[in-house]
């Protein structure tokens, strides 16, 4: 496979997988464990939802590691074992993408208010993105993927953290605009951009989300503010609701909605398009027919 | 209003803590009582915090750095009240928690210092809480509020499941139940028999008020 820079420079566009957690919960995941505890034991479970990403057209499956830190993995009793929950998850996506696919090291938030809003300073958050990050490179990832950040200075972090660990991986970086088309911390897409451009990440954008229509907006700013960056589109599947009868929450995009945003996202400059929470493979195969 | 109050509240509204607990020292040093700053400067204060988050105009950093402010002036206000033989009027007492199962925090611990700041008790339980230990701090503390937020689509199916531990305890009667998170709404409440939902901090503060009627 040539290398995923060059790819995201000379095309096509890259299809990024859809939600994981879901997935997993489908597949027998019990109701508060992680699914980076859960792995270790249940490899092949993982194994088939990266592969039925694959079947539906993802070129890029993002490692089951969102919850792959330190800070997030303690809560499980499982702080010790980040390097190798990353390594192992990482060995997992690679099994299933049998070198067709790029495999993304995906690095999520802390779940933490960084100083001055909380008491986890910003030097603490680099060494444990640093951590995280060493272990998913070390197991072979294609790309890190740091996504759903809403606070400038924890992707700030996690970027620096990343440099510390693998000073030449690629770096992919994405913020969740769910507020008055800001993060609920308040960054706009333009201040985002700006503050990635200057980072010199390789690809950046908008994943999860409140709405499409929301991503959209979010990703336009982002061109307009950066358009030469090949921009990254990983929005949920509409809102959720809650199905009263059958008891569990839907989300209102249907697979060809998304692959309307879709072509909508390529418009604006995207190059990675894929699907957040309430996505499956059904929501990326229609974005694969839609932009391949 | 004094001149000091409006200062005060204008702090309190941009989060400047420092020099909010100097204006609420000032304040008492002119002879304002403890509870006129709070009910006219500091109250206000948040409520419009509140409003601009509403609006767009507000994030989360600005709530928390609000809340602050008014802590920091609180802890000026709190001696003076213990002096006087005199109280904040507490509007309710809320045990609030993020359901077992779940380690989302954030959205929670907002909810927290939203309604200490607006004049309740707040018993925090923090993440991961087993519906046994809602019904627990709702016995000891005598709550009449009980809060539940849940983050994933999973997790909120346990959100019901301290509602029945309520039920089964007889606390159901006395205590008023709502929740929030990402995935929930207002229909989940309704399902699950809660008596609210609320999408975020500031509205939590203003469906709590409305289900104690204060």
């Amino acid at each position: 496979m040539e290398d995923i820079l060059s790819r995201l420079k000379n095309g096509p566009v890259i299809v990024a997988d859809g939600a994981m957690g879901t997935m997993l919960q489908a597949a027998g995941l019990p109701t508060g464990m992680s699914p980076e505890g859960w792995l270790l034991e249940n490899p092949k479970p993982v194994r088939d939802v990266h592969q039925a990403y694959i079947e539906a057209g993802a070129n890029m499956i993002l490692s089951c590691t969102f919850g792959g830190t330190r800070v997030r993995l303690e809560h499980g009793g499982l702080a010790e074992r980040v390097s190798e929950i990353n390594r192992r998850a990482v060995e997992i996506a690679r099994e299933a993408a049998a070198g067709s696919a790029y495999v993304a090291g995906d690095i999520g938030p802390l779940g933490q208010l960084l100083a001055p809003l909380g008491r986890f300073t910003y030097e603490q958050a680099v060494e444990v993105f640093a951590e995280q990050a060493r272990a998913l490179v070390d197991a072979g990832v294609d790309v890190l993927y740091i996504e759903t950040m809403s606070d400038l200075n924890e992707m700030r972090a996690a970027i620096q953290g990343a440099r510390q660990a693998a000073p030449r991986a690629s770096i992919f970086a994405t913020f969740s605009f769910d507020r008055h088309g800001r993060t609920n911390m308040g960054v706009h897409p333009k201040q985002a951009a700006e503050t990635l451009l200057s980072l010199r990440v390789d690809a950046f954008g908008a994943n999860c989300g409140a709405t499409l229509e929301m991503t959209e907006g979010a990703v336009a700013e982002m061109h307009e503010a950066a358009p030469h960056t090949p921009l990254i589109a990983k929005p949920n599947a509409g809102k959720p609701h809650m199905d009263i009868e059958q008891r569990e929450v839907v989300y209102d995009a249907a697979p060809e909605d998304m692959a309307e945003y879709a072509r909508r996202f390529v418009a604006l400059g995207a190059r990675v398009i894929g699907g957040c929470c309430g996505s499956n493979p059904a929501h990326i195969a229609a974005i694969a027919r839609a932009v391949t | 209003m004094s001149e000091i109050l409006k200062q005060l509240q204008e702090v309190v509204i941009v989060g400047e803590a420092d020099q909010a607990q100097e204006l609420a020292a000032q304040a008492l040093e002119a002879d304002i009582a403890p509870l006129t700053v709070i009910e006219d400067a500091l109250n206000p204060g948040m409520e419009i915090v509140g409003d601009r988050y509403e609006c767009g105009d507000y994030f989360i950093p600005d709530l928390v750095m609000a809340a602050e402010a008014m802590k920091a002036a609180m802890r000026v206000l709190d001696p003076a009240l213990t002096a006087r033989q005199e109280q904040r009027h507490v509007l309710g007492t809320v045990v609030i928690g993020t359901i077992e199962g779940d380690i989302h925090e954030i959205g929670k611990s907002l909810v927290g210092t939203m309604l200490s700041a607006a004049g309740f008790q707040v018993h925090d339980l923090g993440v991961d809480v087993p519906p046994v230990e809602f019904v627990k701090q709702v016995q000891e503390t005598e709550a009449n509020v009980v809060g539940i937020s849940a983050l994933l689509t999973t997790t909120m199916l346990n959100q019901e499941a301290v509602i029945e531990a309520l039920e089964e305890a007889g606390l159901r009667e006395q205590v008023k139940v709502i929740i929030g998170g990402a995935p929930t709404g207002p229909e989940w409440a309704q399902t699950i028999g809660a008596d609210a939902y609320a999408e975020n901090a500031n509205e939590a503060v203003e469906r709590v008020k409305e289900l104690l009627g204060v």
